[in-house]
């Protein structure tokens, strides 16, 4: 049952993806030219009621559907890690147009070549873990 | 029905994600698209070798079954839910793409130059998904999260490192699509 609430999450998450167009390679080349507010609008709405709903839930302490207490963690403090990380996801980001959400959803969609894409990423998770200890954060 | 087979407008896209970040939330978990890819290592056993991937996967199960949702979904709104496969870029986009040799920029979801099936034929565009995708793979372990992991959720949730995060992401985007898109296309 738990499993199939996820599935349909996914299903929906894919189909927005799709209909929103933030899959598309295109979208995100504009986005970083800032010649379109498109994608703006679309993670400024998402936080705007993110935001609205991230409170409320934190503010009324209400419990998950399944009766447990709901934890928000809050992020590791650190400004290495998110800059150097962050720039370096923006880059790939960038190249292959697709975040590791949409990655998903494209395959799906039928663009086989985005296997790559998602392969690499998991070496790319992989070898991040090897270097873990080694690097900046 | 219509209204569905169109291109969604922002507002509606940006209340849907929303929406998913509150049912996830409230099934005791958090919208992040990226930490499946560490699941997904554990899971094929890195664990074994890297102590980064040896953690209790199986709880973090539900991230995998999400991304097959995903891929699901993807599968339906691309073949039953779209009318239209073009996407209706600022025209000032269309032509910069099209001087960078994206001759079909718009007309279709994806740039048949990077995502056709020839592309498995060619060297260099199979070398720049690869390296897209580590960077994508690499950077968000690194940073600890995804445009959905921090745009929208640590956003969300008033979070400075993801703030810090996010201007990560545009200074790579921004960087790649101004220098590097150049000199590489």
């Amino acid at each position: 049952m738990r499993s199939l609430l996820y599935l349909a999450v996914g299903v929906f998450f894919g189909i927005v993806m799709v209909k929103s167009e933030a899959a598309s390679w295109f979208r995100i080349y504009e986005m970083f030219k800032f010649q379109s507010f498109h994608m703006y609008g679309i993670i400024g709405t998402a936080v705007v009621f993110g935001l609205l709903f991230t409170q409320l839930i934190k503010r009324t302490g209400v419990k998950s559907f399944f009766g447990e207490t709901i934890n928000i963690k809050d992020k590791e403090k650190s400004v290495k890690r998110y800059i150097i990380g962050g720039s370096l996801f923006g880059l790939g980001w960038a190249l292959a147009g697709a975040c590791p959400g949409p990655m998903y959803v494209l395959i799906g969609a039928g663009y086989l070549p985005v296997g790559v894409v998602i392969f690499s990423a998991l070496i790319g998770t992989y070898v991040y873990g090897l270097l873990k200890d080694k690097l900046p954060h | 029905m219509e209204l569905i087979l169109e291109p969604w407008p922002w507002y509606v896209s940006g209340t849907c994600i929303a929406l998913i970040l509150l049912v996830l939330t409230l099934l005791g978990k958090k919208f992040g698209m990226s930490s499946n890819l560490r699941t997904a290592c554990a899971a094929m056993g890195a664990g074994k070798k890297v102590k980064f991937f040896d953690f209790n996967w199986q709880a973090d199960k539900w991230n995998l079954l999400v991304v097959l949702g995903a891929i699901i979904g993807g599968y339906i709104g691309h073949n039953f839910l779209s009318s239209s496969k073009g996407v209706d870029l600022n025209p000032e986009t269309v032509e910069e793409l099209n001087n960078l040799g994206f001759t079909d920029a718009g007309k279709y979801y994806m740039p048949r130059e990077l995502f056709d099936y020839d592309v498995f034929f060619d060297f260099k565009k199979m070398a720049l998904l690869i390296i897209g995708g580590f960077l994508v793979g690499f950077g968000t372990r690194y940073a600890g999260g995804c445009t959905s992991g921090h745009a929208i959720s640590g956003l969300s949730n008033l979070q400075l490192p993801s703030l810090i995060a996010v201007i990560g992401f545009f200074l790579g985007g921004l960087t790649m699509i101004n220098f590097i898109f150049p000199l590489i296309f």
